[in-house]
């Protein structure tokens, strides 16, 4: 691994990139930097990817570095097992996170514990990227999101961008990390910030701040979250799309809302939560995945331990309902507007 | 016979009624055991093909059965290795090294000095007769069977039963159940309790040794039962579809804990004929044999090296024993099958071998077993100093949290002082040095 100074990223000279191009990027500084990075999974190589993700990597990279792999999760990701005992540092792609579950056993057996079981022997520093989540007439099998799944397991870690710009920095710190990461990348946004007004036309990153990407190698550290937006009236915590939901909904309001981009769920930023939860003493959980036992549950839970003394109402979570998601129910299954809507007055009520 | 007392719909015609086939194996408790229905071939019958032939070419010899050592207890055929008296001296040693390793560990069981173990008697060929066949280099994905792997690496029995004591100088810091070894330095990869596993692993090692440019390879270890889960066709296609340097091994002991190899498959194909279907060479071995699997592993292991692709071994053999101290065989099995095994005992076999190449004598013999049992039982006391299962001498509580990550994260040092706390509210002058309780 080559050893130079992060840029700063204030200086560095930035321009308008997609979800897609900041991730592209991320993996095509990182390959550069590091010969032991090997990307591998359906259709990333020649055709580069589904999403476009990977594109131009192979021809750049070579065949040995970016592959295609057979239709079989569970070998991509125990073959990334293997290939990460050998001493490389595989990121992998699991074509959607509706897939993973193939490749479960692998991950949740043998990639999450593999330092522990070994004390340290064989660690697996490995990054799978997955798209997840919907609003994109995915169904039930393109639209899932199962961060709960892996939150729940030791040893793994759980990455979500909100932004291109936090794309780029949190993927380059989640290859660099020398634990397993799942680096879940919101596919709804990966064009344009998606607000969960849907009739509205869509929007590209041109014109939104987290759009602007410095270029070069920067990192965002994983564990840290990002204030969105400051404010007294009360705490909300989410990631992925439904941070730009969540911002759109609460300006319209005219609510003094501070929103917190999670973006890593493990570990959990709880320093960044706890101080926000007490200063305004209200808490909104926000997120796309079925309510129960969610990683909503956990976040509720954490606030009301430790920080009972100062909430003024019970922690409120809007979330996906316990359905699987539907396809033409869509945006009656979606937290969207009115779901957050209702629980921001329950909330804001005295 | 079907069960025809709760049909769900009315006969269609004349068509017979469909049966559910279950499969049963042909002894069970109090049965007398036959084994004539077994095809044993004779010993250097089998044709030895170039290592790097095309895969299609070792089709005859994924049904029929590579032997090398026969009636006569010579060696004999295209298969035989040819190996130096010394070497098998060595190879004998260390199969004989591991039975008295697994003899006293499981007596240090049954004496409640750990909470499991698991003997490999039978299979001693498999695993020690395959390592000697590999490079000390090459990555071994086992399966908790295989500790003969280890013993012919030299990996120190100390080491081996500090794992197994889970005490205070247990390299696994107590995290690992009895007999899951970890041991990078010899090749040796952290075992897992979730089967199969490691097959997928292995060809993903030897792909990384392959895109580097290394010359390397890997093996990997699963039983007959376990080639039944999906990793076992994961691994057979990455395999395939790279051209992976790797062996990947399939112990056929015919049982896996109480079922029998039909439940795995084996009442309609040969483990090794699975091969076929991948374009992946295959050899199925007289496990019991060791000259015998340590041809067909260095054929494999030259092939591989030679980016001529993969090949699975099937090694037919019998396990002797109980699945694990867990297990009482005579509940599902007849005791009989032990003794009537047609392969006979891979030890005695390869013992014999050297009497009659006149090399070793039944004397020495007797002599080297009791020396091998005594350095295992020396090694076990010196074991004991550093601690025995639940009582007392143990690693730090700390290092419970540790290595889930590499950095404790927050609510990792929260919970670690939480459970120093409870300790030290249960034993107030505990202290954390790991010498009290």
């Amino acid at each position: 691994m080559i050893e130079e100074e992060p840029v700063s990223l204030h200086d560095a000279p930035s321009r308008p990139l997609n979800m897609i191009e900041a991730i592209n990027e991320a993996l095509d500084i990182m390959m550069a930097r590091d010969p032991d990075i090997v990307i591998m999974g359906e259709d990333v190589g020649y055709f580069g990817g589904v999403f476009r993700a990977t594109a131009g990597l192979q021809s750049k990279f070579g065949k040995n570095r970016v592959f295609d792999s057979p239709i079989n999760e569970c070998g991509i990701i125990g073959a990334a097992v293997g290939m990460a005992a050998y001493g490389l540092r595989p990121v992998p792609e699991i074509q959607f996170a509706d897939y993973i579950y193939p490749g479960l056993d692998q991950l949740v057996s043998e990639a999450a514990r593999l330092r522990y079981r070994s004390a340290g022997e064989f660690t697996a520093p490995i990054t799978i990227r997955s798209p997840f989540g919907g609003g994109i007439f995915g169904g039930q099998t393109h639209s899932q999101s199962p961060e709960a799944l892996f939150t729940h397991v030791a040893g793994l870690k759980t990455v979500i961008p909100a932004t291109p710009h936090d794309a780029k920095g949190l993927l380059i710190a989640a290859i660099e990390d020398n634990d397993p990461v799942i680096f879940f990348e919101p596919k709804r946004i990966y064009n344009g910030p998606f607000d969960g007004y849907y009739d509205n036309p869509s929007k590209t990153w041109k014109s939104h701040p987290g759009g602007k990407v410095p270029e070069g190698y920067y990192k965002i550290p994983l564990g840290k979250a990002r204030v969105v937006r400051e404010g007294s009236a009360l705490t909300v915590l989410a990631y992925g799309t439904m941070i730009h939901v969540a911002e759109a909904v609460l300006a319209e309001k005219g609510v003094d809302a501070e929103i917190i981009d999670l973006r890593t769920l493990v570990p959990l930023d709880i320093e960044t939560v706890q101080a926000s939860v007490e200063k305004t003493g209200k808490c909104l959980v926000i997120h796309e995945a079925t309510r129960t036992s969610g990683f909503g549950a956990e976040l509720s839970a954490l606030v009301q331990e430790r920080c009972f003394y100062h909430l003024e109402a019970p922690v409120e979570r809007v979330t996906g309902f316990d359905t699987p998601y539907p396809h033409s129910l869509e945006w009656a299954y979606f937290p969207g507007p009115v779901r957050i809507g209702e629980a921001v007055d329950r909330l804001l009520k005295d | 016979m079907a069960d025809s007392g709760s049909k769900s719909a009315p006969p269609r015609g004349n068509l017979p009624p469909l049966q559910l086939h279950v499969p049963e194996p042909r002894f069970r408790p109090g049965d007398t055991v036959d084994y004539s229905h077994i095809d044993i071939p004779p010993a250097g019958a089998q044709p030895r093909p170039d290592e790097t032939c095309p895969a299609s070419e070792t089709k005859p010899l994924c049904v029929d059965l590579i032997r090398v050592l026969d009636e006569d207890h010579r060696a004999v055929g295209p298969w035989d290795p040819k190996l130096d008296a010394e070497t098998l001296r060595r190879m004998l040693r260390t199969m004989a090294l591991t039975r008295a390793f697994d003899d006293r560990l499981y007596r240090s069981q049954r004496q409640g000095k750990t909470s499991f173990y698991m003997k490999c008697t039978g299979e001693e060929a498999t695993s020690v007769a395959s390592a000697y066949a590999l490079d000390r280099q090459d990555m071994v994905f086992p399966s908790y069977r295989q500790q003969g792997v280890l013993i012919a690496r030299d990996y120190p029995l100390l080491e081996m039963v500090n794992q197994i004591y889970s005490n205070r100088a247990d390299k696994l810091k107590g995290r690992q159940l009895p007999i899951m070894y970890s041991a990078r330095d010899y090749g040796f990869f952290t075992i897992s309790g979730n089967l199969a596993t490691q097959f997928p692993q292995a060809v993903g090692w030897a792909m990384a040794s392959a895109i580097k440019g290394d010359t390397r390879i890997a093996t990997a270890f699963i039983g007959e039962g376990s080639s039944a889960e999906g990793d076992f066709h994961a691994a057979m296609t990455f395999a395939t579809v790279y051209n992976a340097p790797v062996v990947l091994n399939v112990v056929n002991n015919q049982w896996a804990i109480s079922s029998f190899s039909g439940f795995a498959g084996a009442e309609r194909a040969t483990f090794a004929a699975r091969a076929e279907g991948y374009g992946i060479a295959g050899l199925r071995v007289d496990g019991n044999d060791a000259l015998a699997v340590y041809a067909a592993t260095r054929w494999a292991a030259d092939r591989a090296r030679a980016n001529a692709g993969p090949t699975l071994i099937e090694h037919f053999t019998y396990r002797a024993e109980g699945h694990s101290t867990s297990d009482d065989p005579s509940a599902y099995r007849s005791v009989q099958e032990r003794q009537e095994w047609p392969l006979g005992d891979p030890i005695a076999r390869l013992m014999h071998h050297l009497i009659a190449l006149g090399e070793w004598s039944e004397d020495q013999q007797t002599a080297m077993d009791r020396e091998l049992a005594e350095q295992v039982k020396a090694a076990t006391k010196e074991a004991e100093k550093n601690g025995i299962l639940g009582h007392g001498l143990h690693h730090p509580f700390h290092t419970m949290f540790e290595d889930v990550f590499e950095e404790l994260p927050w609510h990792l040092e929260e919970q670690a002082e939480q459970a120093i706390r409870e300790r030290r509210t249960k034993w107030p002058e505990w202290k954390e040095d790991g010498e009290t309780r």
